[in-house]
């Protein structure tokens, strides 16, 4: 299928890109292929034009970037002065984006100890389906003013609006981390450390179970606190456990989901720890590869056999999923929208006639 | 139609619930924005969800403008009702539905009050982070309306950032889920996008919150400075240390001494302006950061430093903090409190220019805000006996929060606009930005009866200038005394 390309390469030149096509959807990195694929011949618009960080101010613990501009350009400006996005997201190294990311509505382990993209968007520019230029939130830190667009827009996909120009709150990132691990036993126990962890005031960086039991705890804080602080950990985990200093490239790998081979589909899962025992059990005999991150509030899955199969799982948990990326022969070729299992909602129905009346950032030819 | 919606709302509700007599309408005529009155035409006391869903149908059926209240401490007008509209009052739908230690999450109904969150999940260890002022009363419903803030908002967020899920009848009557209870989503974030959109899509009527583990220690310091300039470069010097408080607030001359006349907490009296900056975290940590931040404060020329030596000693200067909206209220008959935010690093220059402004205006204004995040808090004192006085601080309050969006900023960090700050969207948003937001609204709610004629400036042009009448009162819409 020979595909449409549209490169705005400035914010002047967005809107008329938008308004260029019957149906367009957007590609930053192109990270996570299910949700900028155009197989339903909708026409690209290639987003990496718009790239650069237009404001930044350390002092204020913002700034404000392009929606095209690259994770690592922003993460490198931040620690050059000693700070970060605490979201962690994903997919830094292979070239995702802001826009990508925050469209995906996308966190990594790190996430854990202050939360995910949707606590430290505060403003936005976006182009909705009418091709006009609109403003949600601001730039600083704290605002209360107007609709919470920038909130609507984490985890949009692209079919609310194309993300032009985003700001974020960063933090500083301060003192050093090192990381424990350990098998504390069956799935049970495993979810049992994990929650106890959880609800300590030990305040975690990251807290993920690799089923059945194995408990991985990175911490981040002052030298001189961090040995105290683990000693903490390493009780709540009742068993030998192993320490790693030198993290970073263990955490960046689980983060980048290097677990997950290239012939299986990645899926996001938004978990409960009583869903994941059902998970769990329904999952036993494919045993994909897979791990709950967020102290076990999501799951991503390495799935290998025919997506259907994973899609009736979900559906029986009534566990709405993202689909990040597949190889083509485990996903159907009409798959009509890259979220799995998702209820339809008559909020997100209403919101969306307003944003997209014209319907240009619909997932298929006459479908919603 | 109002006749007809008494009739079906007295099918439903007994007349001890559904008020209309003139004296048991009196008390719902204001909230804490206390300038502004109006008179609904009937009260009804929702007892639960259902009661609500039907009085909101019923407005619906028979286009009847309502809004709804908890304990009515908006300080934006938020709550103030539309004259001959319906008021429903929810502070009986009061119950804590489920605490779950192991996901960390709490359902409630609206009406229940902030800080009894935190209470019921205190056995766990954990509590509900948004702390506004009014935290003792304020419910949670009006916090998800209005986007609630407080003291902690830095480092973990406001309202918006807390609440998961939602079950919310629209405007029209239509049931409907937003948010997934966990802290992870797919989809479009529908719960943060209901948070703070002030009533104009409908009502939540069962929220559920993000609980986080309550921090093992807090080191609460109280720094003294000789003038408000030296306590906002040491704001600069602690984030440019790169530690992060939990919350960094700051009270200058007036206020310093208003705090005190109402609660004692034992504020230098003589102090040009007070630094209060919170650590909270594991032990260790916090000992750690401490050492960092005494640092930094020995640097900044403070003249007096102390630190809560215990729990009784932190709550004491808290209290302080607390309580100066109200305590204010010693030193003035009247006063306005604003809620514009500026980037951090313009606030000496904010502060400077609304101290220059009030001497153009001839009033005193007090100053107490949120340093960390550049939040200001000018309560500009006056008395509305005297002709004239109350326009003047009318008119001072529109300059700050001009003032505030000139330098980057925003006309409300957490009280939200309300009836008060309408007048002030079309210097932050574009007509074609307020157009969008008015569509969206449309969508739930055609007829703009849900908490109508808050946020969005009506049809017609909004003012330029705001001063004097506000106008709905110009209008015979709303009176004030």
């Amino acid at each position: 299928m020979s595909e449409t390309l549209l490169s705005p390469e400035s914010l002047e030149e967005l809107p008329e890109a938008v308004r260029s096509a019957d149906r367009v959807r957007p590609r930053g990195g192109g990270t996570k292929p299910a949700l900028s694929s155009c197989a339903d011949g909708a026409s690209t618009l290639e987003m990496g034009g718009l790239n650069g960080v237009v404001e930044y101010d350390p002092g204020e613990y913002t700034f404000t970037a392009l929606a095209g501009t690259t994770l690592r350009e922003v993460e490198e400006l931040l620690a050059g002065n000693g700070q970060h996005l605490p979201f962690d997201p994903p997919l830094a190294s292979d070239g995702a984006t802001l826009g990508g990311t925050t469209a995906a509505g996308l966190s990594g382990p790190g996430r854990q100890r202050f939360g995910g993209l949707r606590d430290f968007l505060i403003g936005v520019r976006f182009v909705d389906g009418d091709g006009r230029l609109i403003r949600g939130g601001g730039k600083v830190v704290k605002n209360a003013a107007g609709f919470d667009f920038p909130k609507l827009l984490v985890g949009s996909l692209g079919e609310l609006g194309v993300l032009a120009e985003l700001t974020f709150k960063v933090f500083p990132r301060r003192g050093i981390t090192r990381s424990v691990i350990a098998e504390v036993g069956d799935l049970g126990t495993g979810l049992d450390v994990v929650a106890s962890i959880a609800s300590s005031s030990l305040e975690p960086l990251s807290l993920e179970l690799v089923p059945p039991g194995r408990v991985e705890v990175r911490v981040r804080g002052s030298e001189s606190a961090l040995d105290a602080r683990l000693a903490g950990v390493r009780q709540r985990l009742g068993v030998e456990s192993e320490t790693i200093d030198d993290d970073h490239r263990f955490w960046s790998d689980v983060r980048d989901f290097r677990w997950c081979p290239d012939d299986c589909a990645l899926v996001k899962v938004p978990t409960s720890h009583g869903m994941i025992v059902e998970l769990e059990a329904r999952m036993a005999a494919a045993d994909p590869p897979r791990r709950y991150g967020v102290g076990g509030s999501v799951a991503w899955i390495g799935w290998a056999r025919p997506l259907a199969d994973l899609e009736e799982i979900l559906g029986a948990l009534r566990a709405p999923a993202l689909l990040l990326r597949a190889p083509p022969e485990i996903v159907p070729s009409d798959l009509a929208t890259p979220l799995l299992a998702y209820p339809g909602n008559g909020f997100l129905d209403r919101v969306r006639g307003v944003l997209d009346a014209p319907g240009r950032f619909r997932r298929r030819e006459g479908g919603a | 139609m109002i006749s007809g919606l008494l009739h079906d709302l007295s099918r439903f509700f007994p007349s001890s619930r559904l008020l209309t007599g003139q004296a048991q309408l009196a008390p719902y005529e204001s909230d804490a924005l206390t300038a502004f009155r109006a008179r609904p035409r009937a009260v009804v006391l929702a007892e639960g969800a259902d009661d609500v869903v039907e009085t909101v149908r019923a407005c619906y059926r028979h286009t009847v403008p309502f809004v709804v209240r908890g304990s009515g401490t908006s300080l934006s007008g938020g709550s103030l009702p539309i004259e001959d509209g319906v008021v429903i009052a929810v502070n009986r739908l009061d119950r804590i539905l489920k605490v779950d230690p192991c996901e960390r999450i709490a359902v409630v109904e609206p009406g229940v009050v902030n800080l009894r969150v935190s209470e019921a999940a205190a056995p766990h260890g954990l509590h509900y982070s948004p702390d506004p002022s009014s935290q003792s009363i304020c419910t949670i419903g009006g916090n998800v309306a209005f986007n609630s803030g407080g003291a902690h908002c830095l480092k973990y967020g406001m309202t918006a950032n807390h609440v998961l899920a939602m079950r919310v009848v629209l405007a029209d009557g239509e049931i409907v889920e937003v948010g997934q209870p966990g802290v992870e989503s797919v989809g479009p974030d529908l719960a943060g996008f209901f948070v703070g959109s002030e009533g104009l899509f409908g009502v939540a009527l069962e929220i559920t919150l993000r609980l986080l583990p309550r921090p093992a220690m807090y080191r609460t310091v109280l720094a003294a400075y000789d003038s408000l300039q030296k306590a906002g470069e040491a704001v600069s010097s602690v984030v440019a240390s790169g530690l992060l408080p939990g919350a960094m607030e700051i009270m200058d001359r007036l206020a310093i001494e208003a705090a005190e006349a109402a609660v004692g907490a034992g504020y230098p009296r003589d102090a040009g302006a007070v630094l209060i900056v919170e650590l909270e975290g594991p032990v260790e940590e916090v000992e750690a950061e401490d050492v960092e931040l005494m640092r930094v404060i020995a640097e900044s020329g403070a003249y007096e430093v102390r630190v809560a030596g215990d729990d009784a000693e932190r709550l004491r200067i808290w209290k302080g903090r607390k309580s100066a909206f109200s305590a204010v209220g010693r030193l003035s008959p009247d006063f306005i409190v604003q809620d514009g935010v500026v980037p951090r690093g313009r606030l000496g220059e904010a502060l400077a220019e609304i101290g220059r402004l009030a001497e153009q205006h001839g009033l005193r204004v007090a100053n107490v805000f949120h340093a960390g995040d550049g939040n200001l808090h000018p309560l500009i004192l006056y008395d509305g006996r005297r002709s004239g006085e109350l326009e003047r601080a009318e008119e001072l309050a529109g300059e700050i929060l001009r003032l505030c969006v000139g330098l980057g900023g925003s006309i409300t960090g957490e009280h939200g606009v309300g009836m008060e700050k309408i007048a002030y969207m079309t210097d932050m948003f574009t007509e074609v930005e307020i157009e969008t937001m008015r569509r969206v609204r449309r969508a739930f709610d055609p007829c703009e009866l849900s908490n109508r004629g808050k946020m969005l400036p009506g049809a017609e042009p909004p003012a330029l200038r705001f001063s004097g009448l506000h106008p709905l009162e110009r209008d015979g819409k709303i009176s004030r005394e």
